[in-house]
C-alpha cells in the first residue's frame, strides 16, 4: 500500500495500516515485501508541515492508544479580539471557535513524532521523494511514478541525475495536503470534483522565542484587514503560546481578495505593530517562519467522490477543513484512518469494490456532520465582513439548518482586481519586530538547489496589475517584475525561493512539485 | 609557559601567518621557541628571533623535503618530549592542521583550533574561537599537560622587533608509518587564479552589474588584486556566470581576507556564504542595500565608474 | 577492497544552537548526514564499483544518528557501525579519534575515507588524528584518487597548487568536495536500506572512553559585525578605496 504524503492524514493511514497488519500478520504477507510505504517530498516528515495549531485531540488519541503525542498542553484561556488600528475590543468567543480542552501543537513536530511511530510499527518512510505521476492501467490506479532528481535548469540531465522509479501498489492513498499535485490531477482525471470550485486562504506564520509567557490563545479579526465588502478581505490572525517560552503568530487571508496590493506576509508584519500585540514580542527573537494555503471551500467544495479504482483521497488535499473553527488536523487524521481501513478491507478480501466503503464511512463520520453544519459560513464573508458575521451567526444558531441549501463558491482567480495604496501602509522591516520576505524565506530552512527546472507554471507576460498581485501575494519573493512592451510586465520566477505554499495555484498559475528535498525545512511550525 | 611555534615555510620564506602566531606567542610571557622543518632550510631560522623567538630549532634532513605532515609530527613530538614544551602553537593551513591533529594523538595533548585569540589567565591558557558561522564566541581551555593551539589564518599580525634567537639542531627520528607517504609530483597553482575556497581575495559581482558583459569589470579587478571571481545566485540564475562561482547559502561558503562585493545587495542568502571574510568592501548604488549593514567599507556610488578607476589605480600601484 | 568511511550526523545548518547548559552544540533536533561526508561515501562506492569489495560506514554519535546513516546505506553502502555511548557526549578531537580508531580496528579496512570538513565545525582534522592512532599513512585534501599496484595516488590540493602523493594500503585519505558529485539514492536503494545491517557498539567495544584534552569555558555573543566606514559623494571614491586597503594592509 502506498501513501503519498507524510502529514497527519498520511501518517494516520500508515499507523492504522501497520496496526491492522500487526493484528493479522498472515494477511499482511499479501501486501508484499514493503507492506506500507509513505512517500514524503521533504527532507524528513514534518519538513513541509505548517499549521497553527490548536487541534481536537480525540481522533489522534484514539488512533495512538496509550501513546501520548507531543503537545504544548491544553488551551486554558482564550480571547477573540476585534482590532482597529489602535484599539482592541474583546468579543465573546463564537461557539465554533471554543477551544477549551483542545491541544496546542506544532504540526512539524507532530509529523516527526507520527513518522517515528509509523516506522516503529513497520511502515517504510521514503523521504526526499516526490509523487510525480499516477500510474494508471485500464482505468485503475496501480501506483505512482516518483520524480527525477538532478536535472539542470533547462531540464538536461546533470552528472548526478537519478531517474524516478515506479512504485506499484494495490491501493494508493493520496494525503498530499493543500494543492496536492496528484490529488488535483486525480480530481480532474477521474472527474471527482464537485460542482463548486475549491477556494483557499493563505496563511503566513512565525514562531518567536518570547521574554514573557503568553497565557492564552488569541484570535483576532478586523485590522489590518478592511471590512468594506468591496475589498473582500476575509481572515484574521492567531496567536498561540507554545509552552512558556515560545509564541506562534499567523495571519490567514482568503485568496478571493480584490486588491492587488495585498501581501499576507506584510499584513502579518503590520499586525505585530498593533499596540496590544507588540508587547507580546518585545524582547523576543523570531526563530521560524513559513507559509501555506488552507482550503476554504468547505462542504460546498468537497469532491463528488473520494475514491477511484485503486485510489483513495484524504485530508486537506480534498478540502476537509472546518473554516469557522479553524480545524482540519483531526479530520485529516480521521480520514487517514478510515482510508486505511477501507484499503485493508479491499486488499485482504480481494474485493476492490470495498474501496467505495471509504466514501460511505466519511459520510457517516462526525467530520461530515461538522462540515455540513458550517457549510455556508465562509461564503457569507465573500460578501463582506458584516454580511459574513450575520450569516455565520444564523448558521451557528440553527446548527446549519439555515441558510438553506449550499451557497456556491467562486474560484479565487475569477475575481476582478484593482490596486489601492494599501502597500504604502506596510511597515518597513526593522529586523527586530518586522522582517522582509527574503530573510523570512531563510528562516524557513529553505535551501532549494538552484540549478533545477522551474516548477511553477505561469504565464510570464501579463498586465502590470496581475503581475503585482502575484508579486505581493507570494510570501517568498518568487516573482519579480520587469517592464515589457505595451504596458505588460515580464514575470521572472526565482523558483528556489518557493516554500510551496500553493497560493499561485489559486490565482492563475500552477505549483508543481520541484525535485525531492526542495522547499522549506520546517521544524517548529 | 614554555611554547613551541611551528614555522611553516614555502619557497624560501616563513609564512606570514606563522610569524603572526610567533609574535603573539611572544606577548604571552615565558619562553618561546620556533621550529623549522625541511631540507636546506637552515637559513630560515635567521630572522625568527626578531619576531619573538628566543631559540629556533631546525630539523634539516632530506627525508623532510616534501611538505608532508607525518614526519613533522615525529620531529615536533620528539622536541616537545625532550625540551619539555607545554604548549605548541600552529597557524592553520592544510599542512599545519594535519600536523596538529597527528601531534595531539601522539602526545595525548588537547587541541583547540580555529582560534582567533589566546591569553593566559590564572596560570591557565584560554583560547577564543568563533562558532556557528561566527555568530557566537566560545572560550576554550585545555585539561591536558601539553596543549596544542591552532589559529585561524591571519589571526595575528607579524610584528618584527630587535630580538635574536639561538639556533639549535633538532634530531630527526621518523616512525615507520610516517615515511610511507611519498611525494610523486608537485605543481604550483596555475596563473589563472586560485580556486574560490583557497583564494585570499575574492571579487564578487551581483545584479547591479547590469549584464553578463559587465562581468569584465569584476574579472579585471580580480586579476589586478590576484583574486578569484565569484557571483551571486541572481546572476548565476540569469546565466551571467557559471554556478561554480556562486557564493551563498546554496553555493560556496568562502572566507577570504578581502571580499569585494560589486553591485550586490547582500540579502542573507548571500551573506551567509561570505560573512566570515576578513574585510568586506561593498560598492553599490543603493544606499539602503542590506550589505551596507555589515560591510567594513561601504562605498555608495556607481560601480561602472568606480570599478574601472579602482582597477587602473591598483594596476599603476602594482607597476610602481 | 574493504573501505571504511567515517561520517558524522550533524544538526541541520539552519537550526544550530548552543546548549546553554553544556556550551556544546545542541544535538537534540534533526540530525542528517554532514554534507561533506556524502563525498567520501560516493568515492567509496565508485571504488567498490571498479575494485570490488565492501563499503562500511562508521560514525560516532547518539542513537538517533542511525537515521542519517541510513542515507549512506540508501546510496549503496553495505552496512553501518555506530559508536554510541553516553560516555562520548561532547567528545573532543582526542576522544572522537579514539572512538573511531577503536571501531576501525575491529574492521581492518584497506582504505579509510573521511570528508574534508565537518559541517558543524567540530571535527577538524579527525583523519590525521585517526591515522596517528592506527599508525597509518594519511593524505588530506584529495580531489582525485587513482588506485595503483599495492596502494593509491592521491591528488592533493593545497594553498600553493597541487601535489600527487603515493601511499601503500592500508591508508587514511580525506577527500575534498571537489572529488565527485555524490549520487542521489535510487528508489530501490532507499527502500532496501532498512534491511541492511546497522550495528551499534559502545565504549567497551572501542577500548574505553578515551580522554578529552580540552574544555569549553563559556559562550558569548560577540558584537555583530558592525557597520564600518561609509564613503558617499566623495570626489574620488576609487582612490578612497585604495587608501583604505593600504591602511588595512590588504595590498
Amino acid at each position: 500500500m502506498l501513501i503519498v504524503g507524510a502529514g497527519p492524514a498520511g501518517l494516520a493511514a500508515a499507523i492504522r495500516l501497520a496496526q491492522l497488519t500487526a493484528d493479522e500478520p498472515e494477511l499482511a504477507t499479501r501486501l508484499g515485501d514493503v507492506p506500507v510505504a509513505v512517500l514524503e517530498q521533504g527532507k524528513t516528515p514534518g519538513a513541509h508541515l505548517l499549521s497553527g495549531a490548536v487541534i481536537d485531540p480525540g481522533p489522534l488519541s484514539r488512533l495512538l492508544g496509550d501513546v501520548e503525542f507531543p503537545s504544548y498542553g491544553e488551551v486554558r484561556s482564550e480571547s477573540v479580539l476585534y482590532l482597529t488600528s489602535d484599539r482592541a475590543w474583546r468579543l465573546p468567543t463564537p461557539p465554533t471557535m471554543r477551544n477549551r480542552g483542545k491541544k496546542i501543537v506544532s504540526l512539524a513536530k507532530l509529523g516527526r513524532f507520527l513518522a517515528e511511530r509509523a516506522e516503529e510499527l513497520g511502515a517504510t518512510i521514503i523521504p526526499e521523494t516526490v509523487g510525480q505521476q499516477l500510474l494508471v492501467e485500464n482505468g485503475v490506479v496501480v501506483g505512482v511514478r516518483t520524480g527525477d532528481r538532478g536535472r539542470g535548469r533547462d531540464g538536461a540531465e546533470l552528472r548526478r541525475f537519478e531517474a524516478g522509479g515506479e512504485i506499484r501498489a494495490r491501493v494508493t492513498i493520496l494525503a498530499e495536503g493543500t494543492q496536492g499535485h496528484l490529488t488535483l490531477t486525480a480530481l480532474e482525471a477521474f472527474d471527482l470534483a464537485g460542482p463548486n470550485p475549491q477556494t483557499w486562504a493563505l496563511g503566513v506564520k512565525e514562531v518567536w522565542r518570547v521574554a514573557a509567557p503568553l497565557d492564552r490563545v488569541i484570535h483576532t479579526m478586523g485590522w489590518p484587514l478592511r471590512p468594506e465588502s468591496r475589498f473582500r478581505e476575509f481572515g484574521g490572525a492567531f496567536i498561540y503560546p507554545l509552552g512558556n517560552d515560545m509564541v506562534t503568530v499567523g495571519m490567514v487571508v482568503g485568496l478571493d481578495y480584490r486588491d492587488a496590493g495585498v501581501s499576507v506576509h506584510d499584513l502579518l508584519q503590520q499586525l505585530k505593530t498593533h499596540p496590544s500585540i507588540r508587547p507580546i514580542f518585545a524582547g523576543g527573537e523570531r526563530i521560524a517562519w513559513g507559509a501555506k494555503t488552507i482550503p476554504e471551500g468547505g462542504f460546498a467544495a468537497l469532491p463528488k467522490a473520494f475514491h477511484a479504482p485503486g485510489l483513495l483521497l484524504c485530508g486537506d488535499g480534498v478540502g476537509l477543513v472546518n473554516v469557522p473553527a479553524l480545524k482540519g488536523v483531526h479530520y485529516a487524521v480521521e480520514s487517514g484512518r478510515l482510508a486505511a481501513e477501507a484499503a485493508w478491507a479491499a486488499t485482504t478480501t480481494g474485493e476492490v469494490a470495498r474501496l467505495a466503503d471509504y466514501d460511505a464511512s466519511l459520510r457517516t463520520s462526525f467530520l461530515w456532520r461538522d462540515l455540513r453544519r458550517v457549510r455556508n459560513v465562509r461564503q457569507g464573508f465573500a460578501r463582506g465582513f458584516r454580511r459574513g458575521v450575520i450569516t455565520a451567526g444564523v448558521a451557528t444558531l440553527t446548527r446549519g439548518l439555515l441558510p438553506p441549501g449550499t451557497s456556491p463558491t467562486d474560484a479565487d482567480a475569477s475575481h476582478e482586481i484593482f490596486t489601492t495604496t494599501r502597500a504604502a501602509s506596510y511597515p518597513a522591516p526593522d529586523g527586530l519586530l518586522t522582517f522582509d520576505k527574503l530573510s523570512s524565506v531563510f528562516l524557513s530552512g529553505n535551501r532549494t538547489r538552484d540549478d533545477q527546472p522551474n516548477h511553477i507554471r505561469l504565464a510570464t507576460r501579463v498586465p502590470l496589475e496581475l503581475g503585482t498581485l502575484w508579486a505581493r501575494m507570494c510570501p517568498s519573493h518568487v516573482y519579480e517584475l520587469q517592464p515589457a512592451d505595451d504596458g505588460l510586465v515580464t514575470v521572472d520566477i526565482v523558483a528556489s525561493n518557493c516554500v510551496q505554499c500553493g497560493a499561485i495555484t489559486a490565482k492563475g498559475g500552477r505549483l508543481t512539485p520541484p525535485e525531492g528535498d526542495s522547499g522549506p525545512e520546517y521544524t517548529i511550525t | 609557559m614554555k611554547a613551541l611555534v611551528y614555522l611553516e615555510h614555502h619557497e624560501g620564506d616563513v609564512l606570514e601567518a606563522s610569524l603572526g602566531v610567533l609574535s603573539k606567542a611572544a606577548t604571552l610571557g615565558g619562553d618561546v621557541a620556533g621550529v623549522v622543518v625541511g631540507s636546506g632550510v637552515r637559513a630560515l631560522a635567521d630572522g625568527a628571533g626578531s619576531f619573538g623567538a628566543s631559540s629556533v630549532f631546525v630539523a634539516d634532513d632530506e627525508r623532510l623535503a616534501s611538505p608532508l605532515p607525518q614526519p613533522r609530527v615525529d620531529v615536533l613530538a620528539r622536541l616537545v618530549r625532550h625540551e619539555g614544551f607545554d604548549t605548541v602553537l600552529i597557524a592553520q593551513s592544510v599542512l599545519g592542521s594535519d600536523i596538529a591533529a597527528g601531534l595531539a594523538v601522539r602526545l595525548g595533548a588537547g587541541i583547540n583550533w580555529d582560534l582567533t585569540d589566546i591569553a593566559e589567565e590564572d596560570n591557565a591558557l584560554h583560547g577564543t574561537r568563533p562558532a556557528l558561522t561566527d555568530s557566537i564566541s566560545v572560550a576554550v581551555g585545555w585539561t591536558s599537560d601539553v596543549r596544542i593551539a591552532v589559529f585561524r589564518s591571519g589571526a595575528f599580525d607579524a610584528t618584527p622587533g630587535d630580538g635574536t634567537a639561538e639556533v639549535w639542531d633538532a634530531t630527526v627520528e621518523l616512525e615507520e608509518h610516517s615515511v610511507l607517504a611519498e611525494l610523486v609530483e608537485a605543481t604550483r597553482a596555475e596563473s589563472s587564479g586560485p580556486s574560490l575556497e583557497a583564494a585570499a581575495v575574492i571579487v564578487a559581482g551581483g545584479r547591479g552589474l547590469g549584464s553578463a558583459e559587465r562581468f569584465d569589470l569584476v574579472e579585471g579587478l580580480a586579476e589586478v588584486l590576484g583574486g578569484a571571481v565569484a557571483a551571486t545566485r541572481a546572476v548565476v540564475d540569469t546565466g551571467w556566470w557559471p554556478y561554480s562561482g556562486q557564493v551563498g547559502q546554496t553555493g560556496k561558503t568562502v572566507a577570504p581576507r578581502l571580499y569585494v562585493a560589486v553591485g550586490i545587495s547582500g540579502a542573507i542568502q548571500h551573506k551567509v556564504g561570505m560573512q566570515r571574510s576578513g574585510t568586506i568592501v561593498a560598492i553599490n548604488n543603493d544606499p539602503r542595500a542590506p550589505i551596507f549593514d555589515y560591510a567594513d567599507l561601504s562605498v555608495i556610488g556607481d560601480l561602472h565608474d568606480i570599478v574601472p578607476r579602482l582597477t587602473v589605480l591598483l594596476r599603476d600601484r602594482r607597476g610602481s | 577492497m574493504k573501505i571504511a568511511v567515517c561520517v558524522k550526523a550533524v544538526p541541520d545548518a539552519f537550526g544550530r544552537r548552543i546548549d546553554p547548559a553544556t556550551f556544546r552544540l545542541d544535538r537534540t533536533g534533526d540530525l542528517s548526514l554532514s554534507e561533506y561526508d556524502a563525498h567520501p561515501v560516493e568515492e567509496a562506492l565508485r571504488l567498490r564499483e571498479s575494485n570490488g569489495g565492501e563499503v562500511i560506514v562508521v560514525s560516532l554519535g547518539p542513537e538517533r544518528a542511525a537515521d542519517a546513516l541510513r542515507k549512506t546505506l540508501a546510496m549503496g553502502a553495505d552496512r553501518s557501525v555506530l559508536v554510541s555511548d553516553g560516555a562520548f557526549a561532547g567528545a573532543d578531537l582526542l576522544a572522537t579519534a579514539h572512538a573511531l580508531a577503536g571501531a576501525l580496528r575491529r574492521e581492518t579496512a584497506d582504505l579509510i575515507l573521511f570528508g574534508q570538513q565537518s559541517a558543524d565545525g567540530d571535527g577538524a582534522c579527525l583523519w590525521a588524528a585517526v591515522a596517528e592512532s592506527l599508525r597509518l599513512p594519511v593524505i588530506s585534501q584529495v580531489s582525485e584518487i587513482t588506485v595503483v599496484d599495492g596502494g593509491l595516488v592521491g591528488r592533493r590540493q593545497t594553498e600553493f597548487g597541487y601535489e600527487r602523493i603515493r601511499v601503500p594500503l592500508p591508508a587514511v585519505v580525506a577527500v575534498s568536495d571537489a572529488i565527485n558529485e555524490p549520487r542521489y539514492p535510487s528508489l530501490k536503494g532507499i527502500m532496501g536500506a532498512k534491511a541492511k545491517p546497522q550495528e551499534v557498539i559502545g565504549a567497551d567495544d572501542v577500548g574505553g572512553e578515551g580522554a578529552s584534552g580540552t574544555s569549553v569555558l563559556s559562550v558569548s555573543t560577540p558584537p555583530a559585525r558592525a557597520r564600518g566606514r561609509r564613503i558617499e559623494g566623495t570626489s574620488d571614491p576609487a582612490q578612497d578605496i585604495v587608501d583604505y586597503l593600504v591602511k588595512e594592509r590588504l595590498l
